[in-house]
């Protein structure tokens, strides 16, 4: 039974593209026969984090106008062979999306994947809600700031009610996924301690990952960290992610950054799940 | 960080956590309801305007909820001597 995924946040800039690569790759890498779709038309990226910019040649929209066959779009990745990607066209906007035809192009993936990871873009409008649309369950990626929360709460209220699942009155499964966290600056109550965002919104919490330079060094090659450096703490906080929505129980390894001399000494410490 | 830092820390998260616990409050409850006021606006507006020239802008919808209470608030702002004129 194959899964479509949507990773969104309302707010743009904090991580969507990144968790969607890593996620998706963190997936394939365990087995799952994965593909990731850019739903960004006009504003790609997921093809360059992916380091596939050079091997587009047809796209979303391509196949939701009809103009390309879906295989013939898809970018199979060379490093994990369970992995796909169906970048979004550079050169549209979102109104070259419809949905009838994004859901018949879901359709034809769910036939040959088990996973179908859908890259949100940022705001509310028509590619944010096509992007959600089909969607079985959603990650919220999140910083611990006072716009990306409201703006995650705002995304919260979308899925539960512009969902075809939520229409259909089923619950829509909802994960949190707190980014760019700083375990220090949190402990000295400069930033929001994950329960605090977790108090907030009233999701539960899919993983923490900590703002860190491995992350860049990843897109900046091209290859989502979970495969580039495997044992980063940030990889290592994907691939917990992507087996707890695998269904594991899996014990989340709470985001850390060095701590100062002082706030060894006097910093309380944050207290994660 | 010095021991003066230590001294005066910037606690800002509390801040930040309160405010937004107040505001998405408020929020939760209007969501949905932005289509129903411009609508009440507009059908509002409508019937108005049939007698009295006014200014679109003018005429302020709100929907309001308080425990147990609603409130619909419709405010028009009608230009000087429209009504005398009748």
């Amino acid at each position: 039974m194959s899964k479509v995924m949507v990773v969104t946040s309302g707010k743009g800039g904090v991580g969507k593209t990144t968790s969607c690569a890593s996620l998706g790759a963190a997936l394939a890498q365990a087995g799952r026969n994965v593909v990731v779709v850019d739903f960004d038309v006009g504003l790609r990226n997921l093809d360059l984090v992916m380091g596939a910019e050079r091997r587009v040649v047809f796209d979303l929209v391509n196949v939701v106008q009809g103009d390309a066959k879906l295989p013939q779009a898809l970018i199979r990745d060379k490093r994990i062979d369970t992995l796909s990607l169906l970048p979004a066209s550079q050169t549209r906007d979102k109104d070259a999306l419809t949905e009838e035809g994004v859901g018949r192009v879901i359709d034809e993936l769910r036939e040959k994947f088990d996973w179908i990871v859908c890259d949100s873009p940022a705001g509310i409008d028509k590619g944010a809600t096509l992007a959600m649309r089909f969607a079985d369950l959603a990650v919220v990626v999140a910083n611990p700031e006072v716009s990306s929360v409201r703006d995650s709460d705002r995304i919260i209220g979308l899925l539960d009610s512009k969902t075809r699942r939520a229409e259909s009155g089923e619950a829509m499964e909802k994960h949190l996924l707190l980014t760019r966290l700083d375990a220090a600056r949190a402990a000295r109550g400069e930033m929001m301690k994950v329960e605090d965002v977790l108090e907030v919104l009233a999701i539960p919490l899919l993983g923490t990952v900590a703002e860190s330079p491995d992350v860049l060094t990843a897109s900046n090659l091209g290859c989502p960290i979970t495969l580039h450096s495997p044992t980063s703490p940030a990889a290592r906080a994907y691939t917990a992610a992507a087996r707890k929505l695998l269904g594991e129980t899996v014990t989340v390894t709470p985001a850390r950054e060095k701590r100062g001399f002082m706030s060894l000494l006097f910093g309380k410490k944050a207290v994660l799940q | 960080m010095s021991i003066l830092n230590f001294f005066s820390r910037n606690r800002s998260a509390p801040v930040a956590r309160e405010r937004l616990q107040l505001l998405l409050a408020h929020e939760r409850t209007l969501a949905g309801k932005s289509d129903l006021v411009a609508l009440l606006q507009r059908e509002v507006l409508g019937v108005i305007a049939r007698h009295i020239a006014i200014d679109p802008d003018k005429v302020i919808v709100k929907l309001d909820e308080t425990g147990h209470v609603s409130t619909l608030e419709i405010d028009i702002e009608v230009p000087e001597g429209a009504l005398a004129r009748g």
